[in-house]
């Protein structure tokens, strides 16, 4: 979340869109009804489904799943027509001003420089205007057509209500009726703020649909103000803290990232990734980044990081391509992989098109399960009948089950959707073997230390000298560990303008990322959350909840990244002079008196830069602006474009009816044989589209009695014209399938799925939850995921769960 | 058991006078159900369970999202999901926490015939005394809500009791506690009736000109009360009753027919009595003797 859970209580305006949090977050969603009692806030929910958040909404508009990048694109365009935008905002803070390079092109849906073999872009077009003193150029009258305001204007007004409403299926009053809400946030006083989870980001384009919800957010001057911003509501309780620490296959921790194979030189990976200012006077914090490595790999490494070996960078794998999940399932499916390691994880259940899960993991040697439970994954070897149907003789994966602890069984940090890291306490001992995961991983690294300091081996050395200074070195203590990723001065820290003031002396916890060096003076095991234990203490454990100015920013309740921020951005709440555009909801402001910025958050902006610096909010860029032009962030384009999901009910694109390349998103990765695994409309007709229930969460709670008592049984959903068409009855069995396999489950017949006029046709959507299994007291049933492709995000890869294709029929 | 805080007001069959010497009196209390704050999440289902040790079966789905299916004497509280076009082209999905309403005129005591299974605390709690239950189910034609369920494992009857162990020592019902949007709340009558007719202002603002509190007068009022978004319609609400009263059957047994059939039980002891005295005891045939 660029704001966080409290701060939605400020809003004007909530659109609850590619997510469902009265469903999902039942707790957060407290927030909104706060909005919704104290400041009149009106919530508005786009959605397939007529879900338990549009139960409580003030308008709900239907949309077909996967076409959400042609509603905000018709968002954009209503705001940019009507000039419904924060004008001063959008010209001071955005890139609105900077000019395109020439060479940058679009052509019937593909951007330039498109390789259709290789499935990717060159993306050297994909720039701004670059002038001789090697800053970014501008035309502030936004007349020039290079103009990234001029640029986008002409993208966007492709997307006419008319074909926004043909695309989507959505209503064309419904859809006018939303922008028209949502255009009432433009005014100064008034903020929206745009709550989502993975309906935005198990799409193949799904990042993107959540850059065009930012790029609406933009225009409307809605980010880094209070009740504004971009909130990811994040699923599992500390999913944010395993981004934050890199657990992502090409990260290092604190969105650091690894070098790729032909990274081999350090000085140029830094210098790629310290970003200098492409604009005067810009912050362009990513300079900092060669401090944020350094000290990490000392926090590794220790005393064998030194400034010789470069802080033995050549230590670190070079990645030859991404290693997400579909990469290693698709590397395990074709025999590339011998063993693997599935700690707190059930890919059988979670992971896309289960026929090629379930034959992968029976091509290991071995398989170790990390997990409080008895997994699906654990057993996938099992016949369990018609729900797990293999045969146990032709599988000869080890499979190994090392049962861990569960939150509640362990001390320790979650950081939830709102950057907050808390500290919880163990609230029970766990049961029989359990133990702790970082006792698990400690048994197996010293074990394995052992061997490669007995045997060799081809590289020991990162096994060999990784700093394990625990007391006791099986069972690392959270307190350790925390500590090591907060920070600490290995030689004293000096301020850089009085190399005489000691700032942090030798051994100390630092105070924060401010005082990270790349001398190999501090070690910090993530930047991030540097400063959340300090001398001071454990600032996790922080239960103040005393609120001075009333937003709800209880700065000293636990400890937020980065320094206690508790709203990215927030220079932005203020016009360029550095007064709050809205005083009612003031974040910081100049205070000419002290020469400093200050108020009821942390500014996220040098503390002393006075406004007549034009020093501009977005400090991680190097333009010091947000941008509406991605340059070559995004794997698929700069300015985000509607493709049909890979499996769509539509022949074609209605946005590019004559270009079959634009049709999906064109830089999704797609192995070779999974083509075949795709279905075509003519043999699966309809929209599938997987989901989560209040009752349950993901595949753990059907193995709790409470929750399966709410929510025995697997079902499907189905709308009444469906139903009819089908004779299926309410409550009746029904098999649902894919190209990739089938499940049966009851038919929940219901007027909350909408049969929608798409592209001149009816479409009809099939909603599935996907808690069931066959392990738990739940009732067992079918793995939903039997059904889903395996084809992810082009940026993340995040598998396309939202929108496939599928056939239904009583049984 | 009622705790020394919970003063007993009405006690079922019963015919002596309640205790009454304490001072202060309790305050008559309200859960407040706003249904237009309801998310369906049954987080109330749970701290039910979990409060009172209740587990029902792992049942089926017929094609709801209402789990389980009914009331019972392991679900004292259930979500109620209605799909309902108010509106033309309008989709409401009204979810509605259903349980004891606590009448203030509570048919389910008049109807009991068992001292004391049934009692009114003077702050209006309904609760059943199951250790006096005698398993007759009058309680269930006796409640206008249709909410008593007789147990199959003890024959007795069960419902929800307002968490009155709780409220006994000063906390709110455990669904109150659980409720994460607010969407019930616990006090006194007199502020929740308060606290709706703010809820009704803001939903008439928001467009629901009929916005209205349930509580309704033909029971005496319940300390069980909704905002409803149709105050108009509470049939909209899986079929929340519109004007609620206790069935007439119960005022026939209580009015009519009990002095009458008691009256006949005397008659027939006391027609006993006379001819025993004439007659002497029964003389045993031979005949009989041998069957």
């Amino acid at each position: 979340m660029t704001n966080h859970w409290v701060d939605i209580k400020n809003t004007d305006l909530v659109l609850i869109m590619g997510g469902n949090a009265a469903e999902a977050h039942p707790c957060g969603f407290k927030w909104v009804t706060e909005a919704k009692a104290h400041r009149k806030a009106r919530l508005i929910v786009v959605d397939p489904r007529f879900t338990r958040s549009a139960a409580v909404s003030d308008y709900y508009a239907p949309i077909r799943a996967g076409s959400d990048i042609a509603f905000l694109g018709g968002v954009i365009n209503y705001l940019l027509g009507n000039d419904k935008i924060h004008h001063e905002y959008v010209k001071t803070y955005t890139d609105f001003s900077f000019l395109v390079k020439d060479e940058f092109a679009f052509d019937d849906g593909i951007y330039s420089g498109y390789n259709p073999e290789k499935r990717s872009y060159d993306k050297s077009s994909w720039g701004y205007q670059i002038g001789a003193d090697g800053y970014v150029i501008t035309d502030p009258t936004l007349q020039n057509p290079r103009c990234v305001y001029q640029m986008m204007k002409a993208h966007y007004a492709r997307y006419t209500p008319d074909l926004v409403s043909s695309i989507c299926g959505t209503p064309k009053e419904a859809f006018l009726k939303v922008c028209e809400m949502i255009a009432g946030t433009a005014a100064s006083d008034k903020a929206m703020t745009i709550m989502y989870a993975l309906g935005w980001t198990q799409h193949s384009q799904g990042s993107q649909m959540i850059r065009t919800g930012a790029m609406v957010q933009l225009l409307l001057g809605n980010i880094g103000v209070a009740g504004g911003g971009m909130n990811a509501l994040r699923g599992h309780s500390n999913i944010q803290g395993l981004t934050d620490l890199g657990l992502l296959s090409d990260l290092l921790p604190g969105y650091m990232t690894l070098p790729g194979e032909k990274e081999q030189d350090y000085s140029a990976y830094i210098e790629k990734r310290a970003s200098k200012p492409l604009r005067p006077g810009q912050m362009s914090y990513w300079q900092n980044y060669g401090k944020f490595h350094v000290s990490t790999m000392k926090a590794w490494y220790g005393d064998a990081a030194t400034a010789e070996n470069n802080w033995c960078f050549d230590w670190l794998p070079k990645l030859d391509k991404p290693y997400d999940l579909l990469q290693v399932f698709e590397d395990m499916n074709n025999g590339a992989v011998n063993g693997y390691l599935c700690q707190g994880f059930n890919p059988l259940a979670s992971a896309p098109c289960k026929v090629k899960v379930s034959g992968s993991l029976a091509k290991l040697k071995y398989l170790v399960i990390i997990d409080p439970l008895a997994t699906e994954t654990s057993e996938f070897w099992q016949n369990h009948g018609e729900y797990n149907d293999v045969d146990p003789a032709k599988i000869q994966t080890e499979v190994f089950r090392l049962p861990s602890t569960c939150f509640a069984e362990e001390d320790g940090s979650l950081v939830s959707s709102s950057r907050v890291l808390q500290w919880h306490w163990k609230a029970a001992e766990p049961p029989g073997d359990a133990r702790g995961d970082q006792e698990i991983l400690a048994g197996i690294f010293l074990k394995l230390r052992s061997l490669y300091g007995k045997e060799g081996g081809a590289f020991p050395d990162p096994i060999l000298n990784l700093t394990w200074k625990h007391r006791q070195p099986d069972a690392p203590s959270p307190e350790e560990l925390a500590k090591e990723y907060s920070g600490q001065a290995l030689k004293d820290v000096t301020d850089p303008k009085d190399p005489a003031k000691v700032l942090v002396k030798r051994g100390e916890q630092l105070n924060g990322f401010a005082e990270l060096r790349d001398d190999g003076s501090t070690a910090c095991g993530c930047w991030l959350f540097s400063g959340a234990w300090t001398e001071k203490g454990n600032l996790m454990v922080r239960r103040d909840n005393s609120d001075p100015y009333g937003l709800g920013q209880t700065l000293n309740w636990a400890f937020a990244w980065p320094a206690n921020r508790r709203i990215l951005y927030n220079r932005a709440s203020c016009d360029p002079g550095g007064k709050p555009y809205d005083p009612t909801r003031k974040l910081i402001a100049w205070d000419a008196d002290t020469g400093k910025w200050g108020g009821s958050d942390v500014p996220d902006f040098k503390a002393d830069s006075p406004p007549e610096d034009g020093m501009n909010p977005f400090i991680m860029n190097p333009e010091g602006v947000a941008r509406f032009f991605a340059v070559d962030k995004m794997a698929e384009g700069p300015f985000p474009e509607h493709y049909e999901p890979l499996e769509s009910p539509l022949a074609n694109n209605p946005m590019h009816p004559k270009n079959d390349q634009a049709r999906a998103n064109p830089a999704a990765r797609v192995f070779k044989e999974d083509w075949n695994t795709f279905g075509k409309p003519d043999q699966f007709p309809y929209v599938g589209t997987t989901y989560r229930l209040t009752e349950h969460f993901h595949f753990w709670t059907k193995h709790a009695r409470l929750n399966a008592i709410l929510q025995p049984e697997q079902f499907v959903e189905i709308g009444e014209d469906l139903a009819k068409e089908k004779g299926i009855r309410n409550g009746d069995h029904v098999r649902v399938r894919s190209k990739r396999g089938f499940i049966i489950a009851v038919a929940v017949v219901t007027k909350r799925v909408r049969t929608l006029d798409v592209d001149g046709r009816k479409v009809h959507t099939v909603g599935m939850p996907i808690h069931w299994g066959f392990m738990g007291v739940a009732k067992n049933g079918y793995i939903t995921n039997t059904l889903t492709p395996f084809v992810g995000d082009a940026n993340t890869q995040t598998p396309e769960f939202k929108a496939f294709l599928v056939n239904i029929e009583k049984v | 058991m009622a705790l020394q805080s919970l003063d007993i007001k009405a006690r079922s069959a019963t015919t002596t006078p309640s205790p009454n010497v304490r001072a202060a009196g309790a305050i008559p209390v309200a859960k407040l159900i706003d249904i237009s704050k309801c998310i369906g999440c049954k987080a109330c289902q749970v701290a039910c369970m979990e409060w009172n040790d209740l587990r029902d079966d792992v049942g089926t789905n017929v094609g709801v999202y209402d789990n389980p299916r009914d009331l019972s004497d392991q679900s004292w509280t259930v979500m109620r999901f209605s799909e309902v076009e108010v509106e033309q082209g309008r989709l409401e999905w009204l979810i509605r926490k259903d349980g004891c309403m606590h009448c203030a005129d509570p048919g389910c005591l008049k109807a009991c015939p068992s001292p004391g299974a049934i009692v009114q605390y003077s702050n209006g709690i309904v609760d059943f005394h199951e250790e006096y239950c005698i398993g007759c189910c009058y309680c269930i034609p006796g409640c206008p809500f249709n909410i008593p369920r007789i147990s199959k494992k003890d024959d007795k009857a069960y419902k929800c009791t307002l968490c009155s162990d709780r409220v006994g020592v000063r906390l709110e019902p455990a669904c109150v506690k659980i409720c994460p949007t607010g969407a019930i709340v616990f006090g006194s009558k007199v502020d929740m009736i308060h606290h709706a007719e703010g809820r009704i202002t803001d939903l008439k603002e928001r467009g629901y000109s009929n916005a209205g509190l349930y509580d309704p007068q033909g029971v005496g009022g319940t300390h069980v009360m909704y905002v409803l978004q149709h105050g108009d319609k509470p049939e909209l609400y899986a079929n929340l009753p519109k004007d609620p009263s206790i069935s007439p059957l119960v005022g026939l047994w209580k009015g009519v027919t009990k002095p009458l059939m008691s009256l006949g039980i005397g008659l027939a002891v006391f027609a006993g009595f006379f001819h025993f005295v004439t007659a002497g005891p029964k003389e045993v045939e031979e005949e009989e003797k041998t069957d």
